[in-house]
């Protein structure tokens, strides 16, 4: 069965996804209803649907990912695309190939969708200038992960309902994280209260222009939070004297039912994975039962079908 | 053979006397400006004033320039040119070609070359090339330390000897106050003038555009102005120490002005430019990820900007430089972070400067000055000047002419500049090299 005879038709204006920044609230709303539909339709025994038959899409990855690489892959099989991946590692661009090359030579094997993730800020925006399909960007370098940010937002509001009036708190390596800068711009579009928590360091400078409150406590960032996020941890941070070491940073940083009770008491806890256990949180509050972790993954899929399948409304029908 | 250009023509003086007449004659250096007329013979400004007019000076040609400006050519300080090593980018002769089309007539070379000027051979080739092939005079800057390393000092007085105009270390500062120190201090010997790029390596470490919202936003890694003042501080404690003349070759914003001024108000021997990028951009202008805007220093905030233009409105930035930097498709059509830095300017560098002053920001005099009198008076040549005897490196001005950049249309042979369809007021419309025409617009 299809999805789309289920869900109300979204008015998604845009060939591509680049960035969360540029969405409307209805469009980013649009796309988490549509969500929930794919959401309804991955629990059923049959899970898939001819939306995308005869569609190609290609999942592009100059940076390695499994599990961000694996729920495209699904969304598009779920929906009944033929789906190919490609993963090319950083020294065979260095080889002499430019990402432009790379963007051409794809384009003329005609897919309809690519999904790419790169390395760099803005290389996704640069090679949808250059193909004929729709390009959907899956990370670029500390830019943008859009997907991240809706699947996040979807499963906030399964479990809180709303977004106006919530405080969200997201603690860790803000300034290199795609996944914080989408978060903030969702979720301010979305009317929740973002704050972000982190070592002057890992802050980036002036991301209070960004619409944040920062802190650099865990104890004042997270107190009264409706949501703790959790960003993971780099180890090359350590390396570049960003941070002096791991015990320190667990200790000051990591979360662990401590700090946790510094948030409300129906605070949940998210991290978009993967997770570096006694790192940036201990085993036991990511296992625990304010954790939603698991269901981000699931609601990983749900949202990249939903997106699929309203870039795919704007593809050429003959 | 090179048969883009009529080889050493260019520098060889017309055999009539040319009269320009009823010009607007502008001297920066003296304040001059009147209107009147300017004998160009032998290669050198013969005679100006109100009594050249057409047919006082018998047997000359005349040139009616309608009212329009005859000024000094402008002289570049900072002209990244291909040759040798990166013909591809730009050889001297396109770069040259490019320098004529925008009313400049000196270029300084810099020594960011395959392999680097930091030889005496390397000087020689480039003056030769020149003279056989480039359009306007060419000053090669020579490395002021082996191979740009920072690390050792190299022959500043056989360089100089041979030709090199003053010492640079190119895109980089030398990070070793020791050798920095060594490098004042001999060149002092010499009256050889350092020009020295401001970034403290490890501060500026995998920084790609200004630090600020505007990075934050885009996730690109910030370079601090403060890599640029912790520089310029240093480097003015050296000159303090040495007495060596010092020059900043690019500051880019206000704190740094602050510095130069404070030097300045002590009597040291610093100067400073700026390049015509840091003072018509800002770094809002990137936008999307345009790789055309990436340059070294980063562009900076618009509060930045204006300090650069008041600097140079009030004459503590003393020169402004095109910071020309030729690079091609395989450069810059590459994600931001990844992609080179530097923007052409040479064809674009007047039209750009005279923004400032239409906008009444920059007196046209100062303008001027910044852009031909003063790098001349720092680097010894007896250009950039409207007097009797002076080489007849001129350029007759439509201040008001208006016109549009087109990238295609651009001499140089890359064409990565950043006023793509920028509507521009006031241009070159002849440019004169020793008293040669070796432009005319249209």
């Amino acid at each position: 069965m299809s999805i789309a005879a289920e869900a109300p038709t979204p008015a998604f204006p845009h060939r591509h996804l680049l960035g969360i920044e540029g969405l409307t609230r209805e469009e980013i709303l649009s796309l988490l209803d549509l969500s929930e539909a794919a959401a309804a339709q991955s629990r059923q025994v049959d899970k898939k649907s001819n939306v995308l038959r005869g569609r190609t899409l290609i999942n592009l990855f100059f940076e390695a990912s499994t599990r961000t690489q694996s729920s495209f892959e699904l969304a598009g099989k779920r929906l009944g695309a033929d789906v190919m991946n490609m993963s090319i590692p950083t020294s065979s661009i260095k080889k002499g190939e430019t990402l432009i090359d790379t963007a051409v030579t794809l384009n003329a094997m005609r897919p309809d969708l690519l999904v790419v993730r790169h390395h760099a800020a803005g290389a996704v925006e640069l090679l949808s200038q250059k193909v004929d399909c729709s390009v959907i960007n899956a990370g670029d370098g500390s830019h943008e992960h859009p997907t991240q940010a809706l699947l996040d937002a979807m499963t906030i509001r399964r479990h809180k309902g709303r977004f106006e009036g919530l405080t969200v708190a997201i603690c860790g390596d803000i300034m290199h994280s795609r996944v914080a800068r989408s978060n903030i711009l969702s979720l301010n579009t979305l009317g929740a209260r973002v704050r972000v928590v982190a070592p002057s360091t890992l802050l980036g400078e002036a991301v209070d222009r960004l619409g944040v409150e920062a802190f650099t406590s865990m104890r004042d960032g997270l107190r009264n939070a409706d949501v703790v996020m959790m960003l993971r941890l780099q180890r090359e941070r350590m390396v570049s004297s960003l941070i002096p070491s791991q015990r320190e940073y667990f200790h000051f940083y990591g979360l662990d039912a401590e700090k946790l009770a510094f948030a409300k008491d129906d605070a949940i806890v998210m991290h978009p994975g993967p997770m570096n256990r006694g790192v940036e949180i201990d085993a036991q509050t990511a296992d625990g039962p304010r954790s939603v972790i698991r269901e981000q993954v699931e609601m990983g899929v749900a949202v990249r079908m939903a997106v699929l399948q309203a870039l795919a409304r704007h593809l050429p029908n003959e | 053979m090179d048969t883009e250009h009529e080889p050493e023509a260019a520098h060889r003086p017309l055999r009539k006397p040319l009269a320009l007449v009823n010009a607007r004659l502008i001297d920066p250096a003296s304040g001059l400006d009147a209107f009147g007329g300017l004998l160009i013979a032998g290669g050198t400004i013969a005679d100006l004033g109100m009594h050249i007019t057409e047919g006082s000076v018998e047997g000359a040609e005349s040139l009616d320039c309608g009212g329009r400006t005859v000024a000094p050519g402008l002289i570049d300080m900072m002209v990244f040119c291909g040759e040798p090593g990166h013909e591809h980018r730009e050889t001297l002769a396109t770069a040259s070609s490019a320098a004529a089309a925008g009313g400049v007539t000196t270029i300084c070379c810099m020594p960011n070359t395959d392999p680097v000027i930091d030889d005496v051979a390397l000087v020689d080739f480039v003056l030769r090339r020149a003279r056989d092939t480039a359009l306007v005079q060419v000053h090669p800057m020579a490395a002021m330390t082996r191979d740009l390393k920072g690390e050792e000092i190299a022959e500043l007085g056989l360089l100089r000897d041979a030709g090199a105009i003053a010492f640079t270390n190119g895109k980089s500062s030398v990070a070793n106050a020791k050798i920095m120190r060594n490098v004042l201090a001999y060149a002092k010997d010499y009256g050889a003038l350092i020009v020295h790029h401001l970034e403290d390596p490890a501060l500026a470490e995998g920084g790609v555009m200004n630090e600020g919202e505007v990075a934050t936003r885009l996730g690109l890694r910030g370079i601090p102005t403060e890599a640029e003042t912790i520089v310029l501080d240093r480097d003015i404690r050296l000159v303090e120490l040495t007495g060596g003349r010092y020059h900043a070759a690019q500051i880019s914003c206000r704190a740094s002005l602050d510095v130069i001024r404070s030097a300045k108000a002590r009597g040291l021997p610093v100067t400073c430019g700026v390049s015509i990028n840091h003072l018509t951009l800002n770094e809002n202008d990137i936008g999307p990820y345009r790789t055309f805007f990436k340059m070294m220093p980063p562009l900076r905030t618009e509060d930045d900007r204006r300090a650069m233009v008041e600097g140079v409105a009030s004459g503590d930035i003393d020169v402004i430089v095109s910071a020309h930097d030729p690079r091609g498709a395989e450069g810059k059509r590459r994600p931001f972070a990844e992609a080179n830095d530097g923007a052409v300017g040479l064809e674009t560098l007047l039209g750009a400067g005279l923004r400032l002053y239409h906008n009444g920001e920059v007196t046209l005099h100062r303008l001027l000055s910044a852009l031909s009198a003063r790098p001349a008076e720092l680097l010894g040549l007896s250009g950039g000047r409207l007097v009797k005897g002076a080489p007849a490196d001129l350029v007759l001005i439509d201040l008001e002419m208006p016109w549009t950049v087109a990238r295609e249309d651009l001499r140089s042979k890359s064409t990565n500049t950043p006023f793509d369809e920028a509507r521009f007021e006031g241009r070159a419309l002849v440019t004169f090299v020793a008293g040669r025409p070796v432009y005319h617009y249209g």
